[in-house]
């Protein structure tokens, strides 16, 4: 569209883009200048205690101190914020391995292989996309009780690592791949698994990496169904932890909140910021958060 | 597909060959994770969940109570409670998040100078954990020290309870204003309103993204032919951008609706429910029955209600969509 650099209707499009990226980022902001401030700072709600207006200085002893008031392993004598962060790496990782496994497998038989009644599978398989999660919570809670998984990393990996989206995405990509290029690896001498292993995956990065992406979003923000099948501290995922820190483990120390609220933003921050364009297109190809 | 007649004369014949055995064998192996999976944990819960919910559930089925949970569901004033706050609370964010994220997206899409920087940055509260940005909202929705209140008290405002105020915002406006609102014209609460900003702060976000794809798939030609025609920025925006783009608004229109319909995580960590159930979504008030209440059979009822409820949304939006939604 025609309009000059510096005309009046520019200038209005930048003042409203500059608002809304300053009101995107100012909480972050916020919550980093609050996690080293001194406890009377954060009460008497001074904004900059540091030169050149104020005479303190970062109080980067926030940090042990908020390690101290999380507490401490009870089986391993570490910061229980260690653990909470191991747990959510580790279940994190589960989730977004085992769902590429089963997604690979399960896209390339639907896409390449020549399997009667596959259409009609495919279309049950993404009638599920229909079911929200909460008509299947209460269920799925008995369940994780009745298969002894209850308190378990069992529980937290286990019903995530298939996901519907996933498969849809990859059978589509793999469905571009051309014939010819399987016909060409047969002669080679490859199986099916081989041919897909070093041949197609490779191939699909940008999908597979789409719903790594994806998986990793959303099994990093997970909250809801940790609260609900685990027990002990030792089980608790960030989220989790941060929640129960924040209703009243905590007290009422705010600085030591926003110490954890930045070390569990901070992984997924430095992550977005090497792979943004990545993360952009994982959303907008997909698109559905939780 | 070329492979087709081949198997199906080979079938005629009788028998597979070896290779094709093999093949066969092979893919429903590989389909078998996840299919077994989806089964155990997407099929059988939706079945699982019927029985529980026609049962008094201790550990197990301790009576067989029919529709028991049904009837007192839709008999307790809670129930309709949390599904008017979840019915008010989608009501002004969907179209708030939708429109503002259509206003910036169609900004950004005017060939701005450091686009890249404002798509990143704007896409950030998205992508962050909901529980962290949760809590990082919380400290800034404090009464005490808070920094909305202190912004509040610089320009000589009163300062608010935010998050723990059950009162509707018309009525606190009102009562500002020395007058006294009638209950039916107080408005959402407070607490409801400061939660939807926040909602609307995380997903605006994601709205872009998603318009500003559907933006790039609308033929420039489009424009510069309705120019020649002498047409403006705002018939431009009303009759080509608009119509051309409700693929993209219908899809984000439906996902809306259904996110707001589970929104949770972050009820959940800013007010847990309260103050006084003015924040008590239909998801928040199946959570409380279950983890706090330990009443299953009642909570797997309320989540089919819950599953109708939004089954019924989405079947009018279709109808509706159906007349408005303009497919090339």
């Amino acid at each position: 569209m025609k309009v000059s650099p510096f005309s009046p209707g520019r200038t209005a499009i930048y003042g409203v883009l500059i608002v809304g990226a300053l009101l995107s980022l100012l909480p972050f902001v916020y919550m980093l200048l609050t996690a080293f401030k001194s406890y009377g700072d954060v009460v008497n709600n001074n904004q900059w205690p540091w030169p050149p207006f104020g005479a303190e200085v970062p109080q980067f002893g926030n940090f042990p101190a908020a390690m101290q008031q999380i507490g401490f392993d009870r089986q391993l004598g570490t910061p229980l914020f260690v653990r909470y962060f191991l747990n959510s790496v580790v279940v994190t990782t589960a989730i977004v391995i085992g769902t590429l496994i089963t997604s690979v497998l399960a896209a390339y038989a639907l896409a390449r292989l020549n399997l009667p009644g596959k259409s009609l599978l495919f279309i049950a398989v993404l009638a599920v996309i229909m079911v929200p999660e909460d008509a299947t919570l209460v269920p799925k809670v008995v369940m994780m009780y009745n298969l002894h998984w209850y308190n378990t990393y069992w529980a937290l990996i286990v019903p995530f690592t298939v996901n519907v989206v996933a498969i849809f995405l990859l059978r589509q990509f793999f469905m571009q791949i051309p014939k010819e290029l399987f016909e060409a690896a047969e002669m080679d001498g490859m199986g099916h698994l081989r041919y897909l292993w070093s041949i197609v995956v490779p191939l699909s990065r940008p999908a597979v990496l789409t719903v790594a992406l994806l998986n990793f979003i959303w099994s990093w923000d997970s909250f809801k169904w940790p609260l609900l099948v685990t027990r002990d501290t030792n089980l608790r995922v960030l989220g989790v932890g941060l929640q129960q820190f924040k209703s009243g483990e905590g007290a009422t120390n705010t600085q030591e909140l926003m110490v954890f609220a930045t070390l569990v933003v901070l992984p997924v921050l430095v992550l977005y910021f090497l792979l943004q364009r990545q993360f952009r297109e994982a959303v907008t190809t997909v698109g559905i958060k939780g | 597909m070329a492979g087709v007649p081949t198997v199906v004369s080979r079938r005629r014949s009788g028998h597979f060959s070896r290779k094709r055995v093999r093949e066969l064998g092979l893919g429903y192996a590989m389909l078998a994770p996840a299919v077994i999976l989806l089964l155990v944990f997407e099929v059988f819960p939706i079945l699982y969940g019927v029985y529980i919910s026609t049962c008094d559930w201790r550990l197990e089925c301790t009576q067989f109570v029919g529709f028991d949970n049904y009837f007192r569901a839709l008999t307790t004033a809670s129930t309709w409670h949390s599904l008017l706050i979840t019915a008010t609370y989608a009501l002004i964010s969907v179209p708030l998040q939708l429109g503002i994220g259509l206003g910036v997206a169609y900004l950004l899409y005017q060939k701005v100078r450091g686009q890249n920087f404002f798509r990143t940055v704007l896409f950030l509260p998205y992508i962050t954990s909901t529980v962290a940005s949760a809590a990082i909202w919380s400290y800034l929705y404090s009464p005490d020290n808070g920094v909305l209140n202190g912004i509040l008290k610089t320009i000589g405002l009163p300062a608010q309870h935010w998050l723990t105020e059950p009162k509707g915002v018309f009525a606190l406006m009102a009562q500002s204003a020395g007058i006294a609102l009638p209950a039916w014209a107080a408005g959402p609460s407070l607490a409801l309103v400061s939660l939807i900003a926040f909602t609307t702060w995380v997903f605006v976000g994601y709205d872009i993204a998603i318009f500003l794809a559907g933006l790039g798939n609308i033929p420039n030609e489009l424009y510069d032919a309705a120019k020649v025609d002498g047409a403006g920025g705002w018939t431009l925006f009303r009759s080509i951008t608009i119509p051309l783009l409700s693929p993209t608004t219908y899809f984000l229109l439906i996902f809306t609706v259904i996110g707001t319909f589970k929104a949770f995580n972050h009820v959940w960590v800013m007010t847990e429910g309260g103050p006084a159930d003015a924040t008590t979504t239909t998801s928040v008030l199946i959570f409380q029955q279950l983890y706090q209440a330990n009443r299953y059979g009642y909570a797997a009822a309320l989540s089919f209600i819950l599953f109708a409820v939004i089954l019924l949304l989405t079947l009018i939006q279709n109808q509706w969509a159906g007349r408005r939604v303009v497919y090339e």
